[in-house]
Protein backbone atom coordinates (compact mmCIF):
# COMPACT_ATOMS: atom_id res chain seq x y z
CA UNK A 1 0.00 0.00 0.00
CA UNK A 2 1.21 3.32 -1.06
CA UNK A 3 0.05 6.66 0.04
CA UNK A 4 -1.78 9.17 -2.65
CA UNK A 5 0.36 11.52 -4.33
CA UNK A 6 1.29 14.58 -2.06
CA UNK A 7 4.17 17.68 -2.06
CA UNK A 8 6.56 16.99 0.77
CA UNK A 9 7.83 19.91 2.55
CA UNK A 10 10.27 20.09 5.21
CA UNK A 11 9.83 22.80 7.73
CA UNK A 12 13.20 23.81 9.67
CA UNK A 13 11.73 26.16 11.92
CA UNK A 14 8.48 26.68 13.70
CA UNK A 15 7.96 29.93 11.84
CA UNK A 16 8.41 27.98 8.85
CA UNK A 17 5.93 25.56 9.97
CA UNK A 18 3.46 27.76 10.52
CA UNK A 19 3.62 29.71 7.26
CA UNK A 20 3.89 26.03 5.13
CA UNK A 21 0.52 24.84 6.49
CA UNK A 22 -0.73 28.58 5.80
CA UNK A 23 0.48 28.01 2.27
CA UNK A 24 -0.81 24.83 1.95
CA UNK A 25 -4.19 26.23 3.29
CA UNK A 26 -7.15 23.06 4.19
CA UNK A 27 -4.99 20.67 1.85
CA UNK A 28 -1.99 20.82 3.87
CA UNK A 29 -1.33 18.37 6.96
CA UNK A 30 1.50 18.47 9.93
CA UNK A 31 3.91 14.98 9.80
CA UNK A 32 5.39 14.76 13.03
CA UNK A 33 6.28 10.96 13.71
CA UNK A 34 4.13 9.83 11.33
CA UNK A 35 3.11 6.62 13.06
CA UNK A 36 -1.10 8.05 13.07
CA UNK A 37 -1.09 9.73 9.81
CA UNK A 38 0.92 7.81 7.57
CA UNK A 39 -0.95 4.66 8.20
CA UNK A 40 -4.26 6.40 7.27
CA UNK A 41 -2.67 7.72 3.84
CA UNK A 42 -2.14 4.33 2.98
CA UNK A 43 -5.20 3.42 3.63
CA UNK A 44 -6.68 6.46 1.41
CA UNK A 45 -8.44 7.62 4.73
CA UNK A 46 -6.77 10.40 4.57
CA UNK A 47 -5.59 12.28 1.09
CA UNK A 48 -3.49 15.54 2.18
CA UNK A 49 -2.25 17.54 -1.31
CA UNK A 50 0.95 18.62 1.15
CA UNK A 51 3.07 17.25 4.06
CA UNK A 52 4.92 19.81 5.73
CA UNK A 53 7.28 17.57 8.00
CA UNK A 54 7.89 19.19 11.21
CA UNK A 55 9.58 15.80 12.16
CA UNK A 56 13.60 17.61 12.51
CA UNK A 57 12.22 20.49 14.88
CA UNK A 58 14.46 19.66 17.32
CA UNK A 59 13.24 22.66 19.22
CA UNK A 60 10.22 20.95 19.70
CA UNK A 61 11.76 18.05 21.96
CA UNK A 62 12.26 18.50 25.41
CA UNK A 63 11.06 17.73 28.66
CA UNK A 64 11.74 20.71 31.05
CA UNK A 65 11.22 21.02 34.72
CA UNK A 66 9.59 24.54 34.95
CA UNK A 67 8.57 26.82 37.78
CA UNK A 68 5.43 24.73 39.22
CA UNK A 69 4.98 22.81 35.84
CA UNK A 70 6.92 20.06 33.42
CA UNK A 71 7.00 21.22 30.15
CA UNK A 72 6.44 18.47 27.38
CA UNK A 73 8.01 19.66 23.99
CA UNK A 74 4.82 18.31 21.26
CA UNK A 75 7.65 16.32 18.96
CA UNK A 76 8.79 14.31 22.24
CA UNK A 77 8.75 10.91 21.32
CA UNK A 78 6.82 8.07 23.30
CA UNK A 79 10.48 6.78 23.98
CA UNK A 80 11.77 9.50 25.30
CA UNK A 81 8.84 9.73 27.66
CA UNK A 82 9.00 6.48 28.87
CA UNK A 83 12.84 6.91 29.70
CA UNK A 84 12.34 10.35 31.13
CA UNK A 85 14.05 10.28 34.80
CA UNK A 86 12.06 13.25 34.73
CA UNK A 87 8.99 12.11 34.12
CA UNK A 88 9.53 8.73 36.30
CA UNK A 89 10.11 11.05 39.25
CA UNK A 90 7.45 14.04 38.81
CA UNK A 91 4.93 12.20 36.28
CA UNK A 92 4.92 8.43 36.12
CA UNK A 93 1.61 8.10 34.75
CA UNK A 94 2.82 9.48 31.19
CA UNK A 95 5.93 7.62 31.35
CA UNK A 96 3.94 4.21 32.14
CA UNK A 97 1.11 4.95 29.42
CA UNK A 98 3.86 6.31 27.20
CA UNK A 99 5.94 2.74 27.39
CA UNK A 100 2.48 1.08 26.77
CA UNK A 101 2.32 2.71 23.34
CA UNK A 102 2.23 0.32 20.33
CA UNK A 103 5.79 -1.17 20.49
CA UNK A 104 9.12 -0.24 20.44
CA UNK A 105 9.27 0.78 17.21
CA UNK A 106 6.61 2.82 17.21
CA UNK A 107 7.89 4.63 20.48
CA UNK A 108 10.93 5.43 17.93
CA UNK A 109 9.17 7.41 15.90
CA UNK A 110 5.55 8.64 17.37
CA UNK A 111 5.49 11.65 19.42
CA UNK A 112 3.24 12.86 22.12
CA UNK A 113 2.04 15.61 20.27
CA UNK A 114 1.07 13.65 17.25
CA UNK A 115 -0.79 11.15 19.79
CA UNK A 116 -2.96 14.10 20.78
CA UNK A 117 -3.43 15.77 17.72
CA UNK A 118 -4.80 12.74 15.90
CA UNK A 119 -7.76 13.04 18.82
CA UNK A 120 -8.04 8.99 18.68
CA UNK A 121 -10.51 7.80 21.61
CA UNK A 122 -8.83 4.36 20.97
CA UNK A 123 -5.13 5.99 21.93
CA UNK A 124 -3.63 5.68 25.19
CA UNK A 125 -2.20 9.45 25.73
CA UNK A 126 -5.52 11.27 25.03
CA UNK A 127 -7.06 10.25 28.13
CA UNK A 128 -3.29 10.71 29.98
CA UNK A 129 -3.57 14.07 29.02
CA UNK A 130 -7.18 14.11 30.38
CA UNK A 131 -6.33 12.59 33.70
CA UNK A 132 -3.10 15.12 34.20
CA UNK A 133 -5.48 18.46 33.08
CA UNK A 134 -2.84 19.46 30.54
CA UNK A 135 -2.73 22.38 29.07
CA UNK A 136 -2.25 22.44 25.15
CA UNK A 137 0.11 25.53 23.99
CA UNK A 138 -0.59 26.21 19.85
CA UNK A 139 1.13 28.14 17.38
CA UNK A 140 -0.61 29.63 14.57
CA UNK A 141 -0.07 32.58 12.10
CA UNK A 142 -1.62 35.58 14.49
CA UNK A 143 1.21 33.69 17.69
CA UNK A 144 0.28 31.26 20.52
CA UNK A 145 -2.63 30.18 22.53
CA UNK A 146 -3.12 28.10 25.62
CA UNK A 147 -5.64 25.28 25.02
CA UNK A 148 -7.22 23.40 28.14
CA UNK A 149 -7.21 19.48 27.82
CA UNK A 150 -10.91 19.27 28.79
CA UNK A 151 -11.49 21.94 26.17
CA UNK A 152 -9.43 19.98 23.42
CA UNK A 153 -11.56 17.18 22.00
CA UNK A 154 -14.14 18.58 20.08
CA UNK A 155 -15.80 15.39 18.45
CA UNK A 156 -14.57 12.34 16.49
CA UNK A 157 -11.12 12.85 15.30
CA UNK A 158 -11.71 16.15 15.93
CA UNK A 159 -9.99 19.22 18.05
CA UNK A 160 -9.85 22.84 19.07
CA UNK A 161 -6.85 23.64 17.02
CA UNK A 162 -7.68 25.85 13.99
CA UNK A 163 -6.47 24.76 10.13
CA UNK A 164 -2.70 25.67 10.22
CA UNK A 165 -2.20 25.77 13.97
CA UNK A 166 0.45 23.84 15.48
CA UNK A 167 0.15 22.16 18.78
CA UNK A 168 3.89 22.93 20.27
CA UNK A 169 4.32 22.30 24.15
CA UNK A 170 1.91 20.18 26.31
CA UNK A 171 2.30 21.96 30.21
CA UNK A 172 1.43 19.84 32.91
CA UNK A 173 1.22 21.43 36.80
CA UNK A 174 2.86 18.79 39.24
CA UNK A 175 -0.18 16.68 40.54
CA UNK A 176 -1.12 17.51 44.05
CA UNK A 177 -2.36 13.97 44.51
CA UNK A 178 0.65 12.01 43.52
CA UNK A 179 -1.74 8.42 43.51
CA UNK A 180 -1.72 7.51 39.85
CA UNK A 181 -2.96 4.23 37.69
CA UNK A 182 -2.90 3.53 34.18
CA UNK A 183 -4.84 -0.21 32.97
CA UNK A 184 -4.83 -0.78 29.44
CA UNK A 185 -6.29 -3.80 28.36
CA UNK A 186 -5.59 -5.61 25.03
CA UNK A 187 -5.38 -9.09 23.33
CA UNK A 188 -1.89 -8.15 21.90
CA UNK A 189 0.78 -6.12 23.27
CA UNK A 190 0.89 -4.33 20.29
CA UNK A 191 -2.95 -3.21 19.75
CA UNK A 192 -4.67 -0.39 20.73
CA UNK A 193 -6.65 -0.76 24.16
CA UNK A 194 -9.98 -2.38 24.33
CA UNK A 195 -10.59 -0.08 27.19
CA UNK A 196 -7.82 1.50 29.12
CA UNK A 197 -7.92 3.65 31.90
CA UNK A 198 -5.63 6.79 33.80
CA UNK A 199 -5.63 7.71 36.82
CA UNK A 200 -4.35 10.93 38.69
CA UNK A 201 -5.39 12.06 41.82
CA UNK A 202 -9.37 12.42 41.64
CA UNK A 203 -9.37 12.39 37.72
CA UNK A 204 -10.20 9.67 36.04
CA UNK A 205 -10.12 9.27 32.21
CA UNK A 206 -10.99 6.62 30.01
CA UNK A 207 -9.26 5.04 26.11
CA UNK A 208 -11.76 3.65 23.76
CA UNK A 209 -15.27 4.10 25.67
CA UNK A 210 -16.75 6.66 23.59
CA UNK A 211 -15.92 8.38 20.37
CA UNK A 212 -14.29 11.24 21.74
CA UNK A 213 -11.18 10.74 24.78
CA UNK A 214 -13.54 11.88 27.89
CA UNK A 215 -13.06 12.08 31.86
CA UNK A 216 -15.38 9.49 33.68
CA UNK A 217 -17.69 11.90 35.53
CA UNK A 218 -19.42 9.63 37.30
CA UNK A 219 -16.43 7.87 38.76
CA UNK A 220 -15.20 11.58 39.56
CA UNK A 221 -18.42 12.76 41.70
CA UNK A 222 -18.65 9.37 43.34
CA UNK A 223 -14.87 9.56 44.58
CA UNK A 224 -15.11 13.67 45.61
CA UNK A 225 -18.50 11.98 47.50
CA UNK A 226 -16.08 9.98 49.67
CA UNK A 227 -16.64 7.02 48.16
CA UNK A 228 -13.87 4.19 47.87
CA UNK A 229 -12.26 2.51 44.44
CA UNK A 230 -14.77 0.26 44.34
CA UNK A 231 -17.84 1.84 44.95
CA UNK A 232 -16.87 4.65 42.96
CA UNK A 233 -15.31 2.31 39.80
CA UNK A 234 -19.46 1.02 39.65
CA UNK A 235 -19.85 4.71 37.79
CA UNK A 236 -17.12 3.78 34.81
CA UNK A 237 -19.70 3.41 32.31
CA UNK A 238 -22.03 6.03 32.91
CA UNK A 239 -22.53 8.43 30.12
CA UNK A 240 -20.24 6.47 27.71
CA UNK A 241 -21.00 5.25 24.54
CA UNK A 242 -18.64 2.45 23.30
CA UNK A 243 -18.52 0.74 20.36
CA UNK A 244 -19.29 -3.16 19.52
CA UNK A 245 -16.50 -4.21 16.97
CA UNK A 246 -14.34 -7.50 16.48
CA UNK A 247 -12.57 -7.33 19.53
CA UNK A 248 -15.49 -6.55 22.13
CA UNK A 249 -19.53 -5.83 22.38
CA UNK A 250 -20.12 -2.37 23.95
CA UNK A 251 -21.75 -4.25 27.55
CA UNK A 252 -18.19 -5.84 27.65
CA UNK A 253 -16.17 -3.11 27.18
CA UNK A 254 -18.56 -1.17 30.18
CA UNK A 255 -17.75 -4.54 32.15
CA UNK A 256 -14.02 -4.02 31.24
CA UNK A 257 -14.26 -0.05 32.44
CA UNK A 258 -15.59 -0.47 36.08
CA UNK A 259 -13.39 -3.53 36.60
CA UNK A 260 -10.32 -1.87 34.94
CA UNK A 261 -11.32 1.57 37.18
CA UNK A 262 -11.65 -0.10 40.24
CA UNK A 263 -8.15 -1.79 39.84
CA UNK A 264 -6.62 1.79 38.74
CA UNK A 265 -8.09 3.11 41.60
CA UNK A 266 -6.81 0.48 44.18
CA UNK A 267 -3.88 0.92 43.01
CA UNK A 268 -3.79 4.54 42.65
CA UNK A 269 -4.84 4.47 46.11
CA UNK A 270 -2.06 2.55 47.21
CA UNK A 271 0.64 4.83 45.77
CA UNK A 272 -0.63 8.00 47.54
CA UNK B 1 12.85 14.72 -4.83
CA UNK B 2 15.98 14.00 -4.58
CA UNK B 3 16.99 12.05 -1.42
CA UNK B 4 20.46 10.88 0.14
CA UNK B 5 20.19 7.96 2.59
CA UNK B 6 23.45 6.05 3.90
CA UNK B 7 22.78 2.22 3.72
CA UNK B 8 24.70 0.17 5.83
CA UNK B 9 27.33 2.68 5.22
CA UNK B 10 26.98 3.24 1.48
CA UNK B 11 25.02 6.66 0.20
CA UNK B 12 22.76 6.08 -1.95
CA UNK B 13 21.12 9.07 -4.03
CA UNK B 14 18.62 9.05 -5.80
CA UNK B 15 15.12 10.86 -7.32
CA UNK B 16 12.61 9.40 -5.76
CA UNK B 17 8.04 10.03 -5.57
CA UNK B 18 7.73 12.48 -2.83
CA UNK B 19 5.32 9.79 -1.48
CA UNK B 20 8.34 6.57 -1.62
CA UNK B 21 8.24 4.35 1.44
CA UNK B 22 11.13 3.72 3.22
CA UNK B 23 11.30 -0.16 2.69
CA UNK B 24 10.75 0.23 -1.13
CA UNK B 25 13.63 2.85 -0.76
CA UNK B 26 15.50 -0.05 0.85
CA UNK B 27 14.18 -2.98 -1.09
CA UNK B 28 14.12 -1.03 -5.24
CA UNK B 29 16.37 1.77 -4.89
CA UNK B 30 19.01 0.48 -2.82
CA UNK B 31 18.94 -3.33 -4.12
CA UNK B 32 18.70 -4.75 -0.96
CA UNK B 33 15.83 -7.58 -0.29
CA UNK B 34 16.56 -8.86 3.61
CA UNK B 35 13.87 -6.42 4.68
CA UNK B 36 10.64 -7.96 4.26
CA UNK B 37 7.23 -6.62 3.70
CA UNK B 38 4.96 -8.11 5.84
CA UNK B 39 1.80 -6.74 7.20
CA UNK B 40 2.28 -3.63 5.75
CA UNK B 41 0.22 -1.94 8.58
CA UNK B 42 2.73 -1.02 11.31
CA UNK B 43 2.31 -4.19 12.87
CA UNK B 44 4.14 -7.04 12.32
CA UNK B 45 7.44 -5.68 12.26
CA UNK B 46 8.90 -7.49 9.30
CA UNK B 47 10.07 -4.68 7.49
CA UNK B 48 12.07 -3.06 10.43
CA UNK B 49 15.83 -1.79 10.06
CA UNK B 50 17.37 0.84 12.24
CA UNK B 51 17.27 4.16 11.33
CA UNK B 52 20.01 6.67 12.73
CA UNK B 53 20.60 3.29 15.31
CA UNK B 54 16.90 2.62 16.45
CA UNK B 55 14.65 0.45 15.43
CA UNK B 56 11.64 1.52 13.51
CA UNK B 57 8.61 -0.38 11.12
CA UNK B 58 10.16 0.71 7.04
CA UNK B 59 6.70 0.33 5.97
CA UNK B 60 5.69 3.55 7.84
CA UNK B 61 8.60 5.79 7.21
CA UNK B 62 8.80 8.45 3.73
CA UNK B 63 12.26 7.67 2.71
CA UNK B 64 12.28 11.51 2.71
CA UNK B 65 12.02 11.57 6.47
CA UNK B 66 14.76 9.59 6.27
CA UNK B 67 17.09 12.01 3.75
CA UNK B 68 20.21 12.78 5.25
CA UNK B 69 19.53 10.03 7.65
CA UNK B 70 21.55 6.08 7.98
CA UNK B 71 19.58 3.02 7.69
CA UNK B 72 20.84 -0.27 9.31
CA UNK B 73 19.32 -3.83 7.85
CA UNK B 74 20.16 -7.07 8.36
CA UNK B 75 22.42 -7.10 5.14
CA UNK B 76 24.33 -4.67 7.01
CA UNK B 77 25.36 -6.44 10.01
CA UNK B 78 27.59 -8.64 8.73
CA UNK B 79 31.30 -6.91 9.45
CA UNK B 80 33.34 -6.31 6.35
CA UNK B 81 35.44 -9.88 6.97
CA UNK B 82 32.51 -11.56 6.76
CA UNK B 83 31.92 -12.27 10.36
CA UNK B 84 28.33 -12.12 11.66
CA UNK B 85 26.86 -9.74 14.09
CA UNK B 86 26.39 -11.65 17.79
CA UNK B 87 22.89 -11.09 16.95
CA UNK B 88 23.15 -12.93 13.59
CA UNK B 89 25.36 -15.55 15.95
CA UNK B 90 22.58 -16.26 18.57
CA UNK B 91 20.05 -16.80 16.02
CA UNK B 92 22.08 -19.38 14.21
CA UNK B 93 22.96 -21.22 17.15
CA UNK B 94 19.88 -20.84 18.80
CA UNK B 95 17.83 -21.85 15.67
CA UNK B 96 15.74 -18.76 15.99
CA UNK B 97 14.32 -19.84 12.74
CA UNK B 98 11.89 -21.53 11.18
CA UNK B 99 10.17 -20.41 7.82
CA UNK B 100 12.66 -17.27 8.38
CA UNK B 101 10.42 -14.57 6.92
CA UNK B 102 10.30 -13.04 9.91
CA UNK B 103 13.91 -13.20 10.97
CA UNK B 104 15.46 -9.92 9.28
CA UNK B 105 13.09 -7.67 10.93
CA UNK B 106 13.77 -9.44 14.52
CA UNK B 107 17.40 -9.68 13.90
CA UNK B 108 17.02 -5.88 13.50
CA UNK B 109 14.51 -5.23 16.35
CA UNK B 110 16.93 -7.51 18.71
CA UNK B 111 19.76 -5.38 17.60
CA UNK B 112 18.18 -2.18 18.54
CA UNK B 113 17.04 -3.69 21.76
CA UNK B 114 20.74 -4.88 22.97
CA UNK B 115 21.77 -1.30 22.08
CA UNK B 116 19.49 -0.28 24.64
CA UNK B 117 19.68 -2.70 26.95
CA UNK B 118 22.89 -5.33 26.73
CA UNK B 119 21.83 -7.16 29.56
CA UNK B 120 18.07 -7.76 29.30
CA UNK B 121 16.21 -10.28 31.23
CA UNK B 122 14.31 -12.79 29.32
CA UNK B 123 10.83 -10.73 30.18
CA UNK B 124 12.88 -7.95 28.64
CA UNK B 125 13.88 -9.84 25.77
CA UNK B 126 10.16 -10.33 25.15
CA UNK B 127 9.23 -7.19 25.75
CA UNK B 128 11.52 -5.86 23.79
CA UNK B 129 10.39 -7.97 20.73
CA UNK B 130 6.22 -7.62 21.11
CA UNK B 131 6.46 -5.04 17.58
CA UNK B 132 7.88 -8.40 15.70
CA UNK B 133 5.53 -11.50 14.54
CA UNK B 134 6.50 -14.82 14.22
CA UNK B 135 3.54 -16.67 12.22
CA UNK B 136 5.01 -19.96 12.84
CA UNK B 137 5.17 -18.83 16.30
CA UNK B 138 8.86 -20.04 16.86
CA UNK B 139 9.26 -17.18 20.00
CA UNK B 140 11.26 -19.50 22.11
CA UNK B 141 14.20 -20.27 20.38
CA UNK B 142 13.80 -16.75 18.62
CA UNK B 143 14.23 -15.25 22.58
CA UNK B 144 16.87 -17.59 23.08
CA UNK B 145 18.95 -16.27 20.59
CA UNK B 146 18.54 -12.43 21.80
CA UNK B 147 19.64 -14.03 25.12
CA UNK B 148 22.74 -16.51 23.74
CA UNK B 149 23.64 -12.62 21.30
CA UNK B 150 23.34 -10.64 24.99
CA UNK B 151 26.00 -13.52 26.05
CA UNK B 152 28.01 -13.28 23.42
CA UNK B 153 28.22 -9.73 22.93
CA UNK B 154 29.23 -8.82 26.45
CA UNK B 155 31.89 -10.85 26.11
CA UNK B 156 35.75 -9.11 25.77
CA UNK B 157 35.84 -7.91 22.10
CA UNK B 158 32.11 -9.19 21.60
CA UNK B 159 33.68 -12.49 20.54
CA UNK B 160 31.96 -15.82 20.20
CA UNK B 161 31.74 -18.04 23.42
CA UNK B 162 34.31 -20.65 24.04
CA UNK B 163 34.18 -23.78 22.31
CA UNK B 164 31.03 -22.27 20.40
CA UNK B 165 31.05 -23.05 16.79
CA UNK B 166 31.75 -19.24 14.77
CA UNK B 167 29.02 -19.74 11.53
CA UNK B 168 31.11 -17.47 9.46
CA UNK B 169 34.01 -20.14 10.12
CA UNK B 170 32.09 -23.14 8.97
CA UNK B 171 32.07 -24.05 5.25
CA UNK B 172 28.96 -22.78 3.65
Amino acid sequence: MIPAPFTYRRARTVEEAVDLAAEAGDEGKFLAGGHSLLPLMKLRFAVPEVLIDIGRLAELSYIRDEDGHIAVGALTRHHDLEHSALLAAELPLLARAAGAVGDPQVRHRGTIGGSLVHADAASDLPAVGLALDATLVARGPSGSREIAMTDFFRGLFETALEPGELLTEIRIRRPAERGWSFQKFTKRAIDWAIVGVAVQGGRVALVNMDSVPARAGGVERALAAGDGPAAAAAHAAEGTSPVSDINASAAYREHLARVLTARALAEAASRN
Amino acid sequence: MKVAIGVNGRQVEAEVEDRLLLVHFVREVAGLTATNIGCDTTSCGACTVLLDGESVKSCTVLAAQADGCEVTTCEGLTGSDGRWHAVQRGFHAEHGVQCGFCTPGMIMAAVSLLAENPDPTEAQVRAGLEGNICRCTGYHNIVRAVLAAARDGRLPGGGSPAGAADPAEEPA
